[in-house]
This record gives structure tokens, C-alpha cells and sequence, in this order.
């Protein structure tokens, strides 16, 4: 079943779309038209960082200097605050003077379940689904401090149109897709990252609880594909869906 | 006046309550509780800002320059716990502190404002324990969730006090006790980068919104606690919060008595 949230008269609702492709709202009422939508999860968003081969492999011989001196021994990870949540088909406002703004195609992994100290093996049995991710982000120069400024900015997480049931999508085996206008600019997939999902999910539960609603971006590959004012960005992941946003200089979003 | 969120024993129902000078809390429906017959909860929910070495005493006792930018780094609801709860030492640690911070509660949406017009969109202070595992720092986005988000590792509250109530945030004396020891003692005149400061450069680049948290930092003094201690953080004016370190097992004990 694909799940999503939309605004419909100023109020956050339930759609679901059926297998002829048909909406649904939450009352059972019937949805021609997809209002604007909201991200499909709203609990609290982890990314983690440095897990994608192609970024580490890049990075190999940085992480034996200063200021690092050795490799990540647990997985890098950082938060993406409410501020940044958005839905499909949002106008996302980047900087004009901030430099470099990248897309990060991703994988959502969405919690069910209260998850606390989870087994790796046990680890899916937590979750709700997925969803498809774009973790926006400005070029990172450093992986040192917490890097608030380059991926908190407002609408820098687009996450949806759906949440798909978990039993649809084999999480070791995901192919992700980021088209430029249209394009296709960038395929990853999940064989390259370092941890995998039931990896991460008992890594990060093993000292912070989940909850349902809660969000998991395993991996963003190298930063390559740079956004800008004017363009349409879309990331598809096939049986999840194609989240795809329209990007904005920021002073006209004011 | 003092708000804050509990939680009566045994119920589900959040509660905002106004706190009484005695520390009795009172609900919307006129009914009174003391202090210690009522569940505190942290006080606001929103996103939670936290500032490393953001006093130029305690950057030098960790042998670091003060920065030239804040260094921030954001907590998730997962790691908050409210006043008189426990917090969990994890097993076969060397160094777990504390740390005693004032808290900012935004109280209206705010970007890109001017350090003039900062302390407008204040609501209230609050006091929080922002305590941290040493032992799993690593040098990637450091302070990293394994250090700073733990489950229950950040108490805050009991409450939050009026801005209105709060002559001059840029001047309050900072206190941990340990064990009724008194072992922190700073002012917030020694930040390095103060409170109007920081709501210009964070809403700079992302809006703040009503309910989300600032921890500004914590002085020098810090030291080592272990299960059985009592560690009491106090902000003048604001508040005096109070916790208990405990073990993973009793931890683990306390929970399965609770289910």
C-alpha cells in the first residue's frame, strides 16, 4: 500500500493510492487532485553521512590527517530538523551566496515501531516502509563539525510523494535515480554503501530510541550533482516513487 | 510565571501547567500537585539546538581556541528526559560529564532577524543538563550523536520562565552539584557568542519556530559521574534541575517495572 500526506482546505490529510492508480482520502472520499503535499513521515530525521563508498573512497587519505587522524569507527551521523521537512512538487528556495547547493538522491527509511537496542536481524521487522529522500546539502569542505549550516536550511529535505509498506522493498537491493530537468544525472544503489539498512537501524538504535515516524537516510553518494535557481530536480526509486521539486532563488521565495 | 509539561502518574494526557512559587504545579482544570507527585516532561517540543565551546573558559579547559563561528549541533527528542529522571552511564566508560547550559525557548517564527530585534521572539528560559560520553568522540561532526544523543541524556527543564521574568539574560550565574557538591560555577557573561547573537546567525540560513531550543553552552568545571550520583543543575533566576545517574541495568530495571 503507498500511503502519502497532503493539505487539503488549510488541513494535513491521509491519501492512499490504489492499485489503478486512484486516490483515496482518509475519510474514503475520493482525491482527483493532489493539493500540495506533505512529507509522508514527520518524526525526526537521520542521515548518516560517509556511507557511500564512491564519498569514502574519495576521502581515504584525508581521514588519516588532522583533523581527523583515523577513520569513522561508527556510523557519521546528523540530524535534518523540521525546518528542512518538505513535500513532492515544493518549491525549494536555495542561497544564492552560499555557494555550491548539491541534490543527494536517497532512500527513506521509515520507522514503525518503537525500535530501542534492535538486533541486526531483527531490524526490519521495525519498520513502517520507505520513502524517496532528496537530502539537499551545500558543498561540504569538511567533515569535522556538525555541518548545521550547509544541510539545515528550510526545505533542504524533501521527502515523499509516498510511504510504501516495507514488505514491498528489499532494502539491500535499491536503485536510485536523479534526473536533472528531466535528465538522467546520477543512478547509486545500495550495494555501495558501507552499512546497510538492518546495519544502521541497530547501530543508531542501540543508543537512541526510534519511534515511529522517524527517518533514516542510509547513504547519500558523492556530491556531484549541483542544483540551481530554475531547475526541477527529481529522484525516483522504483516501487517507492519519484519525489521531484522545483527549485527557487531564495529572495523570491520571500 | 513558570510553565511547564507533565504527566499525572499512571495517565497518557500531557498537561501544560502553570508552576507555582512552591513548586506545585497547577492544571487548566484548577487541580494542584506537588512538585514530586507529577511526571515533569521537557518543556517545550521543537528542534533542539545545542552549542559546543561557547565559553571561552570551558574551550580552554578542552584545550581549544574559542570559535570564530558557533559551532552547533542539533539533539532529537530521543535524548531528552524532564526533571527528577535518571540518566543512563553506559557500562565500562572513563569519562561521562555534565554540563550546565541556559536554554533559549523560542516563542515566535524568526528568520533572518537582526541581533536588535533577537530577544523579541523569545519566549522564555530554561535550564538543561547537556551531558556527554567522552569516550565516543570521534573527529566526524564532532560532538556526534553517540556522544550528545543518547537516550535520556539530556534533561532539561523543571520548566520555562517569561523572558519578562528574566531581567538580564547575559548575566546569570551557572551551578552543578554533584552529590550536594558544588563543582560548576560560571555566568553567562562569558559566552562567547550570546543569545541575540545566535538567533541572528541561526535564522539567518533556517527559520526558528515556536517551541524550538537553544542550549548556549557550558562553562569550565567539568568532571566525572557515575551511577548513584545526584547532579543538580541550576540557572539563577531560571531554574534548578535535578537528576540521578544510573546504571544500563538499573536502567533496564526501572524499565520492565514501568511496563
Amino acid at each position: 500500500m503507498k500511503q502519502g500526506r497532503i493539505v487539503l482546505n488549510q488541513q494535513a490529510r491521509r491519501v492512499t493510492a490504489l492499485a489503478d492508480g486512484k486516490l483515496l482520502l482518509d475519510n474514503g472520499n475520493p482525491l482527483a487532485d493532489t493539493s500540495p503535499w506533505l512529507a509522508p513521515a514527520t518524526g525526526t530525521v537521520y542521515g548518516v553521512a560517509l556511507n557511500h563508498r564512491s564519498l569514502l573512497e574519495q576521502l581515504e587519505a584525508d581521514f588519516q590527517q588532522p583533523p581527523y587522524q583515523k577513520a569513522p569507527a561508527t556510523p557519521v551521523l546528523f540530524i535534518k530538523p523540521r525546518n528542512t521537512h518538505a513535500g513532492h512538487s515544493s518549491a525549494i528556495a536555495l542561497p544564492t551566496q552560499a555557494g555550491k547547493v548539491f541534490a543527494g538522491g536517497a532512500l527513506g527509511v521509515v520507522i514503525g515501531k518503537v525500535a530501542s537496542k534492535v538486533a541486526e536481524d531483527q531490524a526490519l521487522a521495525v519498520l513502517a516502509g520507505y520513502t524517496v529522500v532528496n537530502e539537499i546539502s551545500l558543498e561540504e569542505s569538511s567533515f569535522y563539525r556538525p555541518a548545521v549550516k550547509a544541510k539545515c536550511r528550510d526545505g533542504f529535505c524533501p521527502m515523499g510523494p509516498w510511504l510504501v509498506d516495507a514488505a514491498a522493498i528489499n532494502p539491500l537491493n535499491v536503485e536510485i535515480r536523479s534526473y536533472l530537468n528531466g535528465e538522467l544525472a546520477e543512478t547509486n544503489h545500495s550495494r555501495d554503501w558501507l552499512r546497510s539498512v538492518p546495519q544502521l537501524i541497530a547501530a543508531l538504535s542501540q543508543f537512541m530510541t526510534l519511534q515511529p515516524g522517524d527517518v533514516i537516510i542510509p547513504a547519500t553518494p558523492l556530491r556531484q550533482l549541483e542544483i540551481r535557481p530554475g531547475d526541477t530536480v527529481a529522484v525516483e526509486i522504483d516501487g517507492i516513487g519519484r519525489l521531484e521539486n522545483r527549485l527557487i532563488a531564495e529572495e523570491s521565495a520571500q | 510565571m513558570k510553565h511547564a509539561r507533565i504527566r499525572l502518574p499512571g495517565e497518557a494526557d500531557i498537561h501544560a501547567v502553570l508552576v507555582n512559587d512552591d513548586h506545585s504545579v497547577q492544571l487548566a482544570d484548577g487541580r494542584r500537585f506537588a512538585e514530586d507527585a507529577v511526571e515533569w516532561l521537557p518543556p517545550a517540543e521543537g528542534t533542539v539546538f545545542a552549542l559546543g565551546l561557547n565559553y571561552a573558559d570551558h574551550a580552554a579547559e578542552l584545550a581549544f581556541k574559542a570559535p570564530t563561528e558557533p559551532l552547533v549541533f542539533l539533539k532529537s527528542p530521543a535524548t531528552l528526559t524532564g526533571h527528577r529522571q535518571v540518566s543512563v552511564r553506559p557500562d565500562n566508560l572513563l569519562y561521562m560529564h555534565y554540563e550546565c547550559e541556559l536554554v533559549v525557548i523560542i516563542g515566535k517564527t524568526a528568520k533572518n532577524v537582526s541581533r536588535e530585534q533577537a530577544l523579541d521572539y523569545v519566549a522564555g528560559y530554561s535550564v538543561c543538563n547537556d551531558y556527554a560520553v567522552r569516550d565516543y568522540l570521534e573527529n566526524y561532526y564532532r560532538p556526534n550523536l553517540r556522544v550528545k544523543n543518547r537516550d535520556t541524556l539530556t534533561p532539561i527543564g523543571p520548566w520555562w520562565v517569561d523572558r519578562g521574568d528574566v531581567a538580564n539574560p547575559a548575566s546569570l550565574t551557572l551551578r552543578t552539584w554533584v552529590n550536594g557538591e558544588l563543582r560548576q560555577q560560571g555566568n553567562t557573561s562569558d559566552m562567547v557568542f550570546d543569545i541575540p547573537f545566535l538567533i541572528e546567525y541561526l535564522s539567518s540560513f533556517m527559520t526558528l519556530s515556536p517551541g524550538d531550543m537553544i542550549a548556549t553552552g557550558t562553562p569550565e568545571g567539568l568532571a566525572d559521574v557515575v551511577p548513584g550520583d545526584e547532579v543538580i543543575v541550576e540557572v539563577e533566576g531560571v531554574g534548578r534541575l535535578v537528576n540521578h545517574i544510573v546504571s544500563e541495568a538499573q536502567y533496564a530495571d526501572r524499565q520492565a517495572q514501568t511496563v
